[in-house]
């Protein structure tokens, strides 16, 4: 397998040499899909905490969509969303296609679900040992919601985790609302599928290396930080 | 310990805001841009890298270029989603422009397109000048050929040729014709891979880098041609349209300035595109 | 100041509590009052647990009623220390903090509130660590802190020292007293009979849903009435 190896020198060669326009594309992959991973965990966390505690109609047909929804796949939510936002679409005159934030959108669809539905079970296990002390103490749903969301915590910055790493490595749907428009819209993934295109695997997979190594090493901080916090607040 | 404890709230208030930051410092106030909905030959051939940063310095205009086969370069033309459509499929684009989606056409440039097959070649076609007989010694020894089938002006051109060649497609078609739905790049990589022939345009063609034993077995037939037009987008259909933005595009791109610029577009010494705007 | 209003005493009326076919409290008819320290006895599975939870209101009864001697049907001025106390993610006093802000105590007084709590049962030293990572007899006196810091009229203790071992359940006592002498009006459940009768006034004494026996504590150990309680008594100290 030589292009494996000559992969890798191409991706610490493009590490070194710190290219800018590579810099440029990696930091709009991490704006974007942190930028969406922030607004689907604010929807995503209430939300999937609502369905561990509270008792409401639809609330199951709700949990099945969204278990559901975690395979949502990306060429879809891309279509969906574009033909929101385009021109001749209901939001069209928002003037978003083919903008990072139509990218952001986007994600946003893809990743709410998984968001939701593992912050879900995560909240219902803690809610489980939660309950009736909250209750005696006198918290309504919405306190409660708070409450067990803040003292999940440590287990939620996995579920954005998980969030973060669909967002950063799909490629279908900001392929078709972001356009892959060079130093506008052109991300990590795109970059990869856009060499491949032109025949130039080595570089591809170099930048396929640098996508991993990134989202490796946002989870090794992460981790880290979750064993210390763990550690000391038990 | 109370420190440590309340580290961890800021601390997280602390990520967010600069989370916040970071993905907000993307939204400021933007150049004057248009889109341009065009095909992944112009875009991977490297011109526009080439070509835009020109018209960029001259005109004070950011062009932002959508690149995908000319079928869907129209479709998003038609929806309102660019301002200019720069494609290669003549009679697609002269439908188009009936239609009312645009106002007016200019050729800009042309190339061609060029046969590439496996170094072995069992059609026994290279050197060949005449693209349709080459095209029916194909289908006779039904040597393996990927189409694009994705509605793109290559893919036109495609179909045009097996039309004039004689052939028909719908009867003919078996294991060894490959429908794969792509775009040029991902067909040419389908097309190393398993040793097939395959119709693609000199510009790509010529940035492509992972031939393994593909080469060209037939160029140099007139109706080879491949010729690019440039559309502005019906500002009448579409109130969106930036007109005068996208019309000093098109101005450019066919003034002696822009022409000039695309016939000194060359990779290894090669010149890929060939500038025959009318004169203005 | 206003007298506060009070709370007791709790009536109970023919309150049972079925669920999934079974019956688990069978009409039972009570009066908790002031003043004393009511410990509920009887062997697992008796209904104790379920008895003070619906006392407590977590529970609906599902006959009978339930009033307290004001209108609401769960009044604040009462609390519960529960056999596993459930301590959030945060420090000691933070814990108590909580408690008191969902009490409506004003953010200016909660702070004081809760290191006094914590003075209390003795745990002022450790008000900043975090609660989860204390000892389970350090976590139980916080739970005690916690509800205490509330100043409720009634307690409610579901076998607080059932997880502990005896130093700690010792300690728990003691500060049970001290919620007692404080004026707050004990109700516990327990099926250790020596706590029972260092701690109790009175024994209600439950077996099957059903209260078999309400007698003063000293009463009860010299002399129960029911067969039952006599044989509780003789299984749980066969040395007698």
């Amino acid at each position: 397998m030589p292009e494996i190896t000559q992969a890798l020198i191409a991706a610490a060669d493009l590490v070194a040499s710190g290219d800018s326009k590579l810099l440029a594309i990696i930091v709009l992959s991490l704006r974007v899909s942190l930028g969406a991973v922030f607004i689907a965990a604010l929807i995503g966390l209430p939300l999937g905490a609502a369905l561990a505690v509270g008792r409401f109609a639809g609330q199951l047909p709700l949990t099945v969509v969204l278990n559901a929804f975690m395979g949502l796949p990306p060429v879809v939510v891309g279509l969906f969303v574009y033909l929101l936002l385009s021109r001749a679409g209901p939001l069209g005159p928002l003037g978003l296609l083919f903008t990072p934030a139509a990218m952001v959108i986007a994600q946003v669809v893809l990743i709410t679900p998984i968001i939701a539905a593992l912050s879900r079970q995560i909240v219902a296990d803690a809610w489980h040992d939660y309950a009736e002390q909250l209750k005696s103490l006198g918290a309504g749903l919405t306190q409660s919601i708070r409450t067990l969301l803040w003292d999940t915590r440590f287990s939620l910055v996995t579920v954005l985790l998980a969030g973060l790493g669909r967002a950063l490595a799909e490629v279908g749907a900001v392929m078709i609302v972001g356009g892959n428009i060079d130093g506008v819209t052109r991300v990590m993934t795109t970059t990869i599928a856009l060499e491949t295109s032109k025949g130039d695997l080595p570089l591809a997979l170099a930048l396929g290396f640098i996508l991993i190594g990134l989202v490796l090493a946002l989870n090794t901080g992460a981790f880290l930080i979750r064993q210390t916090a763990q550690r000391r607040h038990g | 310990m109370a420190l440590s404890l309340s580290i961890t709230r800021r601390g997280l208030f602390a990520l967010i805001a600069a989370c916040s930051l970071f993905v907000a410092t993307g939204v400021r106030a933007e150049d004057p841009y248009i889109t341009v909905a065009s095909t992944t030959s112009t875009e991977q051939s490297g011109l526009f890298s080439h070509l835009l940063p020109q018209f960029t310095k001259a005109r004070g205009i950011q062009v932002r270029v959508v690149a995908l086969g000319t079928g869907q370069a129209l479709d998003l033309a038609r929806r309102g989603d660019a301002d200019v459509v720069f494609v290669h499929d003549k009679a697609a684009e002269q439908k188009f422009l009936d239609e009312g989606y645009v106002v007016q056409r200019h050729d800009v440039m042309y190339n061609d397109f060029v046969l590439i097959g496996p170094k072995d070649d069992p059609a026994k076609i290279a050197g060949s000048k005449d693209i349709l007989e080459a095209l029916r010694k194909i289908k006779d020894s039904r040597a393996a050929f990927v189409s694009r089938g994705d509605k793109s002006g290559t893919h036109a051109a495609e179909l045009r040729y097996w039309k004039a060649a004689g052939v028909d497609l719908d009867a003919a078609k078996g294991p060894w014709y490959r429908d794969t739905g792509s775009g040029m790049g991902p067909a040419l990589n389908t097309a190393a891979a398993t040793g097939a022939y395959i119709l693609a345009d000199r510009g790509t063609w010529l940035s492509f880098k992972n031939r393994r034993d593909l080469h060209i077995v037939v160029e140099g037939d007139k109706r080879l041609f491949n010729q690019y037009g440039v559309m502005l987008v019906n500002p009448a259909k579409h109130p969106y349209v930036k007109k005068d933005a996208g019309q000093a595009f098109i101005d450019w791109m066919i003034s002696p300035t822009g022409q000039q610029v695309i016939a000194d577009y060359k990779i290894d010494g090669q010149q890929l595109f060939f500038p025959n705007a009318e004169k203005p | 100041m206003a007298e506060p209003r009070r709370l007791l005493p709790l009536q109970m009326s023919e309150v049972s509590y079925r669920i999934n076919g079974r019956t688990l409290i069978d009409r039972i008819d009570l009066s908790i009052r002031t003043g004393t320290r009511t410990v509920i006895l009887g062997p697992n599975g008796a209904g104790k647990s379920v008895l003070m939870r619906l006392a407590h209101g977590l529970l609906e009864p599902t006959g009978g009623q339930i009033r307290w001697n004001v209108p609401e049907a769960r009044p604040r001025e009462q609390a519960m220390v529960f056999q596993r106390p459930v301590m959030l993610r945060r420090s000691a006093r933070a814990n108590i903090e909580y408690a008191l802000k969902l009490a409506g105590v004003p953010a200016g007084q909660r702070a004081e509130r809760a290191m006094a709590a914590l003075a209390r049962v003795g745990l002022e030293t450790i008000a900043h660590n975090p609660a989860r990572v204390l000892s389970g007899g350090e976590q139980q006196r916080l739970a005690l802190a916690r509800a205490w810091a509330l100043e409720p009229q009634v307690l409610f203790l579901d076998e607080p020292t059932a997880s502990l071992d005896p130093g700690a359940a010792r300690e728990v006592e003691a500060i049970i007293d001290a919620i007692h002498a404080a004026g707050t009006k004990i109700v516990m459940s327990t099926h250790n009979l020596g706590q029972a009768r260092r701690l109790a006034d009175e024994i209600l004494y439950l077996q099957a849903g059903r209260i078999e026996e309400s007698t003063a504590a000293a009463e009860f150990f010299r002399q129960p009435r029911s067969a039952h309680a006599a044989a509780f008594i003789e299984g749980e100290l066969p040395w007698r």
